[in-house]
């Protein structure tokens, strides 16, 4: 090839061993690479592209109808104009506090079983494979699921059942994260702690979960993001409301209950311009909110001990 | 050694043995934490027995025949799911092949040192919030960006090559592909994270080999480091097309929701989750039993996907280890 | 082995070890060891590595009860019981003998917390700042860290957290205080300091401690028990080997074996 080819050559002009390791670009070789490199950078660059659409689209119409009444404001009915999504948010609020308030002690007991009651026994692997398993779990189905187990039970839509198919969701996260945290806990850190006479009980409540907590409230952290952004599970087991969910003089905690994420869904589907707008101002709302409770939790991940 | 005198400080041994509560405390915390690992075991088999068990008179009263027809009657109670299957499988597997070459392709820029650390973390973030975005959101850019963006492009395939049956009716609005391309954006996070932890995992001492013998940068990825890598990337793909599988909202509102089996990328069409998400809410007690048997298929499909894909990655980690 | 080892006779032995089999699963690590712990003494236990002195020193506390498999056949006679009876919690055990381990491992607290630990553990109702202050002296860090109690514990030198990890473990004033290779983690100014410490604390404690530097015990321990390897049935079993006070220990041992090991022929 090249180099046989120039060594021939040099070898006629009565040349020393000249050795062809110039640069070739243009060689089929470095061609490809240069080729395959940009390629890259550009799958790379459109990569990032809907990222960007997606934050000025919500920048541009959400933000201009983003407004007081927007965010204090009952939705409007077909026709209406005006109107905003004030019980959205406190539904949103309400049923992702529930939810964490079921998944977040399940998840963290079961953690401190996995990592440091029976790490290695079958139960703790059965129970991880179950974690695992949940986590591919689609959000549809989890609201199948609390529509049977409290839908049908009740007889009515509310607010529980959607923090409930909710908490199904968060628990896998929660759990993996919370033993993954435990565990990076030095053993030489426990060995101390029962090596001054603490119970079990004691090693975990004083020693592991204290040192574990930024990994632990990361993992709530994520999950309690993604929860609040789900839309499926709710569509059929809080179904979505136009009242405030304290509403005649009660929490109406047994009725169906409003969230951003059904509200969007809903209003996206709607041939009224004024609903439009609601459900792109409600969507930047939603985004900011996730995107906050996201970067919360990677300044706690940061903020190790 | 300097210290100050000790005598009249405090003294006497405080050591003594823990109190009955710390004691009932310790059964009790102990007790509550076996009751949380037991109450996942029990979650899963609700799941199963729940969604299972409601689905039994529709399997009862349909049988497989629900699994390959294609009529949706509520009135004369003649369902068939091979629609919502087909869209199911055939839009995660165009969101495998779109996103799943965007997410290699971005774990390979990201790894391979195309980029000063501090812009690597940059992009890394942009791909992380890629992942937080809200379904719902995406459905939303879906209807009023991407749609109309693709509509020309998608009239002038129609026009020109209708005979290719990917191209084969023209796009009204909501589609497989407008769907399939939100879905790849979901699927691409995925696989660019799980990718990269896969390349990672590879020795640099591969890579040096490679160098070593004078590849190019190239053939050094292309050759040496993918085929190291290879059973970590596919299991990211397993991962990602379970991750597509068990989407909901964006493909609810971009897919269409007709009952067609067609390969034709631009016909509206329905997947298993889109049809739970808006047959349910009006779903009367003839249908439920019915959409309780798609949720099981949907069900088996994606826990059969999400256990190979662990199963694969478990693989891939002793492998990667192993050298 | 076959040579009838004469045992040591300790004068008041506050822990008394009377350990027959050691088990991890089907592995014997230790046989036939006879380890008094006399009262307001230090005694060291040295020995080439693999001996099973660092084991024999955690089963006095029962903290080999943390590894699985772990089995003890014997007995450790302590304040009158058998800490090994199956009516004994090993948490009690571990109240009233206190650990300082090879790494320094202090919890990731302020220096204040990681001392008060025990206190709080013990529910002590007393002025707990005094303990604290009482605690840090004994361990020499008082003065280096008065002005920085609220500092986390991490955030100290190598050699300070060891005094620290000690301060913690003197603040409850157990009976007997156990130390396994301390200093073999620190430099030697550490050292040095920590074995001074040791002198100072065994005014008010028993101590008995692991070390692999000869120098060490010479310095510092009153009572020497010399562990070795047995590989006579085919795997390294530990067991002791001759025990006595220092001096007899270094300068006219009884054991062959135990003359080679202190002439450095083997370690």
């Amino acid at each position: 090839m090249n180099a046989v080819v120039s060594r021939a050559e040099a070898a006629a002009r009565n040349e020393p061993d000249a050795l062809p390791i110039e640069r070739q670009p243009w060689e089929a070789r470095s061609l490809t690479s240069t080729f395959l490199s940009a390629l890259v950078w550009v799958m790379a660059v459109i990569a990032a592209i809907p990222l960007f659409s997606v934050l000025y689209m919500l920048a541009v119409k959400g933000g201009s109808r983003l407004s007081w009444e927007a965010l204090t404001s009952l939705p409007p009915a077909g026709f209406e104009m005006g109107g905003g999504f004030g019980n959205a948010i406190v539904g949103t609020i309400a049923m992702v506090g529930i939810a964490a308030g079921i998944s977040v002690p399940v998840g963290i007991l079961c953690a401190v079983f996995l990592s440091e009651l029976g790490p290695e026994s079958r139960t703790a692997n059965a129970v991880r494979f179950a974690a695992k398993t949940l986590t591919g779990f689609p959000s549809i189905l989890a609201g199948v699921f609390a529509y049977a187990m409290v839908v049908l039970l009740t007889g009515h839509y509310s607010a529980p059942a959607g923090g409930l198919a909710l908490a199904v969701l968060m628990v896998p996260t929660v759990i993996l994260t919370a033993e993954e945290a435990m565990r990076m806990v030095p053993k030489i850190m426990k060995d101390a702690a029962y090596g001054i006479g603490c119970t079990r009980t004691q090693v975990v409540l004083k020693v592991v979960l204290p040192t574990a907590m930024p990994g632990v409230l990361t993992g709530v952290m994520l999950a309690v993001a993604r929860a609040a952004g789900e839309t499926a599970p709710l569509l059929f087991t809080a179904l979505f409301s136009s009242y405030w969910l304290y509403h005649e003089g009660e929490w109406a905690f047994g009725q169906p209950t409003a969230s951003l994420a059904v509200l969007i869904f809903n209003f996206s589907g709607m041939p009224f311009e004024n609903q439009i707008e609601l459900a792109w101002a409600a969507s930047l709302i939603l985004v900011l909110l996730v995107l906050v409770v996201n970067l919360t939790s990677r300044f706690i991940a940061h903020r190790r001990v | 050694m300097s210290s100050a005198p000790a005598a009249e400080l405090q003294g006497g041994s405080v050591s003594g043995p823990p109190s009955p509560f710390d004691y009932f405390f310790d059964r009790a915390f102990r007790g509550l934490a076996y009751a949380g690992a037991a109450s996942i075991l029990l979650l899963l088999a609700l799941i199963l027995y729940e969604i299972g068990g409601k689905a039994l008179p529709g399997i009862r009263e349909h049988g497989v025949a629900l699994l390959v027809s294609s009529n949706w009657d509520v009135k004369a109670g003649e369902f068939g799911i091979l629609p919502a299957i087909w869209g199911t499988l055939y839009s995660s597997l165009l969101a495998l092949i779109i996103g799943g070459a965007f997410g290699v392709a971005m774990a390979i820029f990201l790894t391979q040192d195309f980029l000063p650390p501090r812009l690597a973390q940059v992009f890394r973030t942009i791909v992380e919030l890629l992942a937080a975005i809200p379904s719902v959101v995406y459905g939303l850019w879906g209807i009023f960006v991407v749609i109309p963006v693709i509509r020309p492009v998608a009239d002038w395939l129609h026009d020109k090559l209708a005979v290719i049956p990917f191209f084969s009716t023209s796009l009204a609005g909501p589609g497989m592909l407008p769907a399939a391309m939100v879905l790849a954006i979901m699927v691409l996070p995925t696989v660019a994270a799980v990718s990269q932890d896969a390349l990672r995992l590879v020795p640099y001492k591969v890579k040096e080999a490679a160098y070593g013998l004078g590849t190019t940068r190239w053939e050094a990825i292309l050759k040496v480091l993918l085929p190291a890598a290879r059973n970590g990337i596919f299991g990211a793909l397993v991962l990602g097309f379970g991750r597509a599988l068990g989407e909901t909202m964006a493909l609810a509102m971009l897919v269409g929701n007709s009952n067609q089996v067609t390969l034709s990328l631009f016909a509206p069409a329905n997947t298993l989750a889109a049809l739970l998400a808006l047959n349910f809410p009006e779903a009367g007690p003839k249908e439920i039993p019915v959409l309780m048997y798609a949720a099981l298929v949907l069900l088996a499909i994606t826990l059969l996907v999400n256990i190979a894909g662990s199963a694969i990655m478990v693989l891939a980690g002793r492998q990667g280890g192993a050298r | 082995m076959a040579a009838v080892l004469q045992e040591f006779h300790a004068s008041s032995a506050i822990i008394d070890c009377k350990l027959e089999r050691l088990f991890y699963s089907d592995f014997l690590a230790v046989r036939n060891s006879h380890v008094p712990i006399e009262k307001g003494k230090i005694t060291g236990f040295i020995g080439p590595s693999g001996c099973g002195k660092s084991t024999v020193l955690r089963s006095l506390n029962r903290m080999n009860d943390l590894i699985a498999g772990f089995r003890f056949e014997g007995h450790v006679h302590f304040q009158g019981k058998d800490v090994y009876a199956k009516s004994v919690d090993p948490v009690v055990v571990r109240r009233y003998i206190g650990m300082v381990f090879q790494q320094p491992n202090p919890f990731s607290m302020n220096i204040y917390d990681n001392v008060a630990f025990g206190l709080r553990l013990n529910r002590f109702k007393g002025n707990l700042g005094e303990r604290v202050e009482k605690a840090l002296r004994s361990a020499a860090l008082w003065d280096e860290v008065k002005d920085k109690l609220k500092k986390s514990g991490l955030s100290l030198s190598g050699g300070q957290q060891q005094r620290l990890c000690i301060a913690r473990a003197v603040a409850t004033e157990p009976t007997v205080l156990l130390m396994d290779e301390p200093c073999s983690a620190l430099d030697p100014i550490a050292t040095r300091r920590i074995e001074e410490l040791m002198l100072e604390l065994r005014k008010q404690y028993t101590i008995a401690l692991v070390t692999h530097n000869m120098q060490q015990a010479i310095r510092v321990a009153d009572v020497t028990a010399f562990f070795s390897v047995d590989i006579s049935q085919g795997s390294r079993t530990g067991y002791l080997v001759e025990m006595g006070p220092t001096k007899q220990i270094f300068e006219n041992p009884r054991e062959d074996l135990t003359k080679q090991y202190v002439r450095g022929e083997f370690s």
